[in-house]
């Protein structure tokens, strides 16, 4: 297969065995329509799909460099913010061994915390806003329009606006039942449920609708009651939108700030996103490679979770903006 | 099978639509017979679970004397086991357990953010008018002079239920009566009580505290001050060791039929005057004051005051400036790659759209600070590098700040609206550009009247949700540059790239001086603004109306 012109491989050998590979495809096509197909001159390539990877190249390196740059300062031991600008000058783990003995920072604590509170409070979100949407598609039931409105505002005010009353509120609680109240991770997940249905019921009612009901109606002929038609036949068939919400909801968990900087006052009790942003503000440039080395292991399981549920997530999103 | 016979016939299938009454009654029955013991058995079990915390709660709101709270979880609870026993009612068996939550969480406090923003609640004035007598008169107390000694024990709630850690003093007073008081409630004749050498060794319903119990809980004990009586003048009972108390008296004298505090010291008479505090004449308060209704006062304060009012202008003028510009930049570059990358000749577009997630993917508040790092003006990768030493205030300069916040924005937010961009390209068909060209129109000329208009409308609703989104973008901003560089002149803590969102959160819970009625009543004002696009914007889109 020779190569179509003599200047791409300027761009990058690999690009052009794709171009290459998809002609080859291509070929299968008649011939006679387009006889120019059959051997492309550079010109002809870099109009078509040649400049696109020039915007590409561009692209990639706007969206990898900050991430390049973490990675690097936190391979840098004892690192402070000036000595991570020369980017892999030294690679060693040290900054990740330090990361867990620092009493007055317990790295290790938040992280453990973080993924407590994400997973119950994504478990929980998907459990409460699953059995709202089956309601919603499936039962016809007065109120059932005017719910569904109130949801959709409902999801234009994110909790975080009423954050004072949220904190007055858990104040009032703590005096009370200390346990569930300030200071307390269940107290915070109870917060965070609050959000749940205002935030995932209208997307997963999209997706549930798509379910025809002919399944349900054939199971309830055979005898099914409404919960095991819910748990054994609708949830496994909306999976991919379990996986969604539960990704979204662990994901904004992780990331929320407001809410547990104000209810989570214990340092050994923080998320990593309080825990992070008290770390980088009281010694901001001495301990940059720590910090990132923090930082790095937090993204691991966000970034690694998105990238497996790529295709779902993709979907998610245009399924909701499309629809 | 049942679906086979009558879809062919119009007529049954419209009877079979309209549930006759008989099926109405298969209907319930299947689900009565289906449910099985075991659900069943799950259902009572999670129901008493439910009803035996729901009591024990009421118990100890009652105890506490919440009388109106208390009833509200028993009549919850009872909802609750009602909606779940009776036969039917199945929506609302499936939305409960939702609403509950979104109820409390999410309706409730907006409507008491509604009620903190016309209070005076903050800093100074979180309590109660009595609570806030107490604190003054327990501030800067004496030993009354010549007082007698008390031989004291202090004592705790005995038993293990619904005991709380509060402890109290017991004293044996001059006439050989036992008193007891706790930090709440004065000192009270008490009959049920074994008095040993002029101290107290036993109390019905009462643990008496042993010497090491009293050196762990040694702050605790020095920090009790029990009444003397209900008359706050008459002096509080204080111990050190837990052995031996006196009474002190405070400065100031409370009269409470004038309802003044005066000074012992310097005999200036504080008067309450209506503002939540005890004002001397000459304006000085007497802190802590007490919570009162302020009514207008903190939107009132916020228009009129120009410390205030100049800031929340500025604020709210930049929050819709970020928010609008946020969503242009990142939908024109996503559109943008999106189009550059709708095309089926790029087989490799799928690893361009791997790494574009990346910057979706990673954590947005760590991205903030990743990005705060390398702006930073002396030691930043970006001034060090990439511009060769140079020495741009990236996050300091008032003006080069907000464009730093657009700019991290538009790196954190385009791969969003690249994959819903792509999405909805995809989702248009192919024919329509082929028509139009083969009509005789350019490929831009394609794109911007046929599909852009298109793409426009299916996106619209995900235009004014990122509209909304970006309105309360506290993490980037809090984050990336603290709402700073700080606005010196401003009343209030601001800076020049605080949004709404993040003065709220400063004027609330950063630095000494907490306002909850101020900030609660700017919440109000975003909760005003969101609201008012949110409805304008879904009328316009009729996204609304598709619902059925």
């Amino acid at each position: 297969m020779a190569v179509t012109a003599p200047g791409s491989t300027l761009i990058a050998g690999e690009q052009t065995t794709a171009v290459g590979s998809a002609r080859l495809r291509r070929q299968r096509y008649p011939r006679a329509e387009k006889p120019a197909l059959a051997r492309r001159p550079f010109k002809k390539w870099w109009r078509e799909t040649g400049w696109r990877h020039l915007v590409g190249a561009g692209v990639v390196v706007f969206s990898v460099f900050p991430l390049v740059y973490v990675l690097s300062a936190s391979l840098n031991p004892g690192g402070t913010l000036i000595s991570a600008n020369s980017l892999f000058s030294r690679v060693s783990l040290g900054s990740y061994v330090e990361l867990f003995n620092r009493p007055q920072q317990p790295y290790a604590a938040w992280f453990l915390n973080t993924l407590f509170i994400g997973l119950t409070a994504s478990a929980g979100s998907v459990l409460l806003g699953a059995l709202a949407a089956y309601a919603f598609s499936r039962m016809r039931f007065t109120g059932r329009r005017v719910g569904l409105i109130t949801l959709v505002l409902v999801q234009m005010f994110p909790q975080l606006l009423a954050m004072v009353a949220i904190f007055l509120l858990m104040m009032g609680i703590s005096e009370v039942f200390p346990a569930i109240g300030l200071n307390s991770q269940i107290g915070l997940i109870m917060v965070y449920l609050g959000g749940a249905l205002g935030v995932n019921t209208y997307l997963m009612y999209g997706f549930f609708n798509t379910v025809p009901t002919s399944i349900d109606e054939a199971a309830h002929i055979d005898g099914a009651g409404h919960a095991r038609i819910f748990f054994t036949i609708i949830l496994p068939l909306v999976s991919p939108i379990l996986a969604v919400v539960a990704l979204l909801s662990l994901v904004a968990s992780l990331s929320e700030f407001v809410i547990a900087s104000v209810l989570l006052r214990d340092p050994e009790r923080q998320t990593l996103a309080v825990g992070l942003f008290q770390f980088i503000s009281q010694e901001t440039s001495q301990n940059w490679s720590v910090f990132a080395a923090g930082a790095v292991l937090a993204a691991v399981i966000p970034v690694a979770l998105f990238l497996l549920l790529q295709r779902y997530i993709v979907s998610g999103l245009t399924a909701g903006s499309v629809k | 099978m049942a679906g086979e016979t009558t879809s062919g016939r119009p007529k049954q299938r419209a009877a079979a639509r309209r549930m006759t009454r008989r099926q109405k009654q298969a209907s319930t029955l299947i689900d009565a017979t289906s449910s099985g013991w075991k659900l069943m058995l799950f259902k009572i079990v999670v129901l008493g679970l439910l009803c035996a915390t729901a009591v024990y709660a009421a118990l100890v709101l009652f105890m506490n004397q919440r009388w109106l709270v208390g009833s509200l979880v028993i009549v919850g609870a009872a909802g609750l086991t009602w909606i779940y026993l009776k036969r039917g009612a199945l929506p609302a068996k499936y939305l409960a357990p939702g609403l509950v939550f979104l109820l409390i969480f999410q309706i409730f406090v907006v409507l008491y953010s509604g009620y903190v923003a016309f209070t005076n609640y903050g800093t100074g004035h979180n309590s109660t008018k009595d609570h806030a007598i107490q604190a003054i008169m327990l501030q800067a107390q004496e030993r009354v002079p010549d007082s007698p000694t008390y031989e004291v024990s202090v004592l705790e709630d005995s038993g293990e239920l619904l005991s709380t850690d509060e402890l109290y003093l017991a004293i044996v007073a001059g006439d050989g009566e036992v008193l007891i008081g706790s930090e709440d409630e004065p000192l009270e004749p008490s009959s049920a009580a074994t008095v040993q050498d002029g101290r107290v060794v036993a109390a019905e319903g009462y643990d008496v505290l042993e010497f090491n119990e009293l050196l762990n809980r040694q702050t605790e004990i020095t920090d009790l001050s029990v009444a003397m009586s209900e008359d706050p003048n008459a002096g509080y009972l204080r111990t050190q060791d837990g052995r031996r108390a006196y009474v002190y008296t405070s400065r100031y004298i409370y009269d409470e039929m004038a309802d003044t505090m005066t000074s012992s010291e310097t005999g200036t008479v504080y008067s309450d005057t209506g503002e939540g505090a005890f004002v001397a004449d000459d304006g000085e308060q007497l802190l802590p004051g007490w919570r009162i209704n302020v009514g207008l006062d903190n939107f009132v304060n916020a228009v009129t005051e120009d410390s205030i009012r100049g800031p929340l202008i500025y604020v709210t003028l930049w929050t819709f400036a970020f928010a609008f510009l946020s969503v242009a930049t990142t939908f024109a570059l996503g559109l943008f790659l999106a189009v550059v990358f709708n095309d089926k000749r790029m087989t490799s577009r799928k690893y361009y759209r791997l790494v574009m997630i990346l910057p979706y993917a990673f954590p947005g508040f760590l991205s903030a600070l990743v990005w705060a790092g390398m702006m930073n003006q002396e030691f930043g990768f970006l001034n060090n590098v990439l511009f060769g030493g140079a020495s741009i205030p990236w996050l300091t300069d008032p003006w080069l700040a907000k464009v730093s916040i657009l700019i991290v924005n538009l790196w954190l937010g385009f791969p969003y609206m690249f994959l819903v961009c792509t999405g909805a390209l995809q989702s248009i068909p192919e024919e329509l550009t082929e028509a139009a060209q083969v009509d005789g129109a350019k490929a831009f000329q394609a794109f911007r009247s046929i599909k852009l208009p298109l793409l426009l409308t299916a996106l619209a609703p995900l235009l004014i949700s990122s509209f909304a989104f970006n309105f309360n973008n506290f993490n980037l901003v809090y984050m990336l540059t603290g709402g700073g560089p700080r606005d010196v002149s401003a009343g209030v803590s601001v800076g020049s790239t605080d949004i709404l969102i993040s003065m709220v959160y400063k004027v609330a819970f950063v630095g000494a001086q907490a306002d909850y009625g101020l900030a609660s009543a700017f919440s109000i004002l975003i909760f005003i603004i969101v609201g008012t696009i949110s409805v304008l914007a879904f009328r316009k889109t009729k996204a609304l109306e598709e619902l059925n």
